[in-house]
């Protein structure tokens, strides 16, 4: 009888000291999680408050100025529009197409083990080497000029990875048992991928785009080698047009000396920092949908 | 007694390990024949050759026959396409598997891939396959609801009608109350024994009383091999072959 009560008591510390564990691990990730959100946070809430100010109509719809002032970012935000629109063209149809390809049609041999190796590398390359590849290929070779459309390819050869590699994440979600249900009924590779494979993974395929979408969005480096210009008074009206972009603008504003200037650029950081806040969440809503949809 | 198929001598390897081993027995019309053994015997090996379902992992290898009567079409040979085999045999699998689809659209699946268009011929067979599954009375004022929504056994009848709405030569089912409750079991194995009078049937299952109470032949795998065949009844009441004997008798297993 004693024996058992003390084993209990015994039991009873054991589990304290645990559970003492336990909230200690608890007090250090809330720690450094509280550090890492705060930084951004305080990050954030200083450009808001010197960038709010600034904000309004004209903001939107005047281009740049010598006057700070006077000075917006009409030609860059539509120029980020028309980029991205580029970006889109070419990156969701090579990057869902390429997706599928490598995990429903390749034969599991060498070199696709190769070009899966390739692809995860491309999406670790600092994209700088994207900026002055496209200016050796698209902007020399190809005679596209500095425009629309080689920058839109240039982003798009940069979030292509992220696009393959989110398609391939999303189709392997799909539990074989529903593919071996289609192909029993007679259905074609093609038939099971169509009616089957993509329906059910768009939600993860729709969420990879959009934050590969977002990604270009915010991208600085690769367009300052094929020449996002910062003085752009004018709206482009064809893809062969020169151009600017929002980080650009927001880079070019920042290097001036006058203190007005860095206004606007705390101004067009906010309206960026909304567009791919925007963006990510679209990309989480959208999975939220589709994981309500489709149960196994 | 007609038959339906034959296997002939079938050796099959994975990655040149061989699985089956010189399986041979025939399969008769309108007559459910349960394949029974131990974990890793080969019998779920066996069905998934009746389909061809192993073409899609590749790594393979046929060598022997299956026929499938009346015309001894060989479904094995490299001339035939997987797809006009799997087109002529239907499968249920292991655990129910309904597209995350409407009730209708899965049961119309099978007939779309054929590239049937006719709606009133749709919803015909749909109401036909519903019936024969025993699901039509539980369902058919909620055909557009979602598949997954149904219960385990109402998901598993769903499967059964889905195969069954191409009027496949063969059904074969995969252990398919192994993830089911006693009694939606229950209700399979009515469904089934009612079934043979439509179709032919081939049964994997891990359940010998399944086995002795729906299947009219039963036979015996035992590492790669076919040890025994014969009406169920022989089978599990006087066994000719002592391994045959051990196994139904629990002794191992």
């Amino acid at each position: 009888m004693s024996s058992t009560s003390s084993r209990q008591i015994n039991l009873k510390t054991q589990i304290e000291k645990l559970k003492r564990q336990d909230m200690f691990f608890w007090f250090v990730g809330l720690i450094t999680l509280a550090f890492a959100l705060l930084t951004l946070l305080s990050l954030i809430a200083d450009m808001a408050m010197t960038g709010w100010p600034r904000i309004s109509q004209s903001f939107f719809f005047s281009f740049p100025s010598r006057f700070p002032d006077k000075a917006g970012i009409y030609s860059a935000w539509v120029g980020s529009f028309c980029v991205v629109l580029v970006t889109s063209l070419m990156a969701i149809p090579l990057g869902i197409a390429s997706g599928v390809y490598l995990e429903e049609y390749a034969k599991k041999n060498i070199w696709t083990k190769l070009i899966e190796l390739n692809i995860l590398n491309l999406a670790g390359i600092p994209s700088i080497t994207y900026g002055l590849m496209a200016l050796g290929f698209f902007v020399y070779r190809m005679h596209l000029g500095q425009s629309i459309l080689t920058a839109g390819m240039t982003l798009g050869l940069l979030v292509l990875p992220i696009i393959i590699v989110t398609t391939r994440e999303a189709i392997r979600t799909i539990p074989s048992h529903i593919r071996e249900a289609s192909y029993s009924l007679g259905a074609t590779k093609w038939q099971t991928i169509h009616n089957h494979i993509l329906p059910y993974s768009s939600g993860g395929i729709m969420t990879g785009v959009v934050i590969a979408l977002s990604r270009a969005i915010g991208e600085t480096a690769p367009l300052i080698t094929v020449g996002a210009l910062t003085f752009i008074a004018f709206l482009p009206s064809s893809p062969m047009d020169p151009y600017t972009v929002l980080p650009i603008q927001m880079f070019n504003w920042v290097s001036r000396p006058q203190e007005e200037f860095h206004i606007n650029a705390a101004a067009a950081g906010l309206v960026l920092l909304t567009m791919t806040l925007f963006l990510n969440g679209t990309a989480i809503y959208i999975r939220y949908l589709f994981r309500k949809k489709y149960k196994w | 007694m007609v038959k339906k198929a034959e296997v002939v001598n079938l050796n099959f390897s994975y990655t040149d390990k061989r699985i089956l081993n010189g399986v041979s027995l025939p399969i008769y019309e309108n007559r459910i024949t349960a394949l029974i053994g131990p974990s890793g015997c080969g019998k779920t090996t066996l069905l998934r050759c009746f389909n061809r379902m192993h073409d899609l992992y590749g790594a393979i290898q046929y060598d022997g026959k299956i026929n499938l009567f009346p015309d001894e079409l060989n479904i094995l040979s490299d001339e035939i396409d997987p797809i006009e085999v799997r087109m002529k045999i239907g499968m249920v699998f292991q655990k129910p598997n309904p597209f995350p689809k409407s009730i209708y659209e899965n049961i119309a699946y099978g007939l779309r891939v054929r590239g049937v268009k006719k709606k009133s011929f749709i919803d015909e067979k749909i109401e036909d396959s519903l019936k024969k599954a025993s699901l039509w009375n539980e369902v058919s004022d909620r055909l557009n609801s979602s598949a997954t929504s149904l219960s385990g056994g109402q998901q598993q009848r769903l499967c059964i009608a889905r195969a069954l709405a191409t009027e496949p030569d063969i059904l074969l089912l995969d252990e398919p109350t192994s993830a089911l409750d006693p009694i939606s079991t229950a209700h399979i194995e009515e469904l089934v024994t009612e079934l043979k009078k439509s179709v032919t049937i081939v049964m994997v299952t891990h359940n010998l009383h399944q086995a002795a109470r729906t299947a009219d032949y039963t036979s015996f795998m035992y590492l790669g091999e076919m040890i025994e065949f014969g009406e169920s009844s022989q089978i599990f009441t006087n066994p000719k072959e002592q391994k045959t004997e051990n196994y139904i008798t629990g002794r191992f297993g």
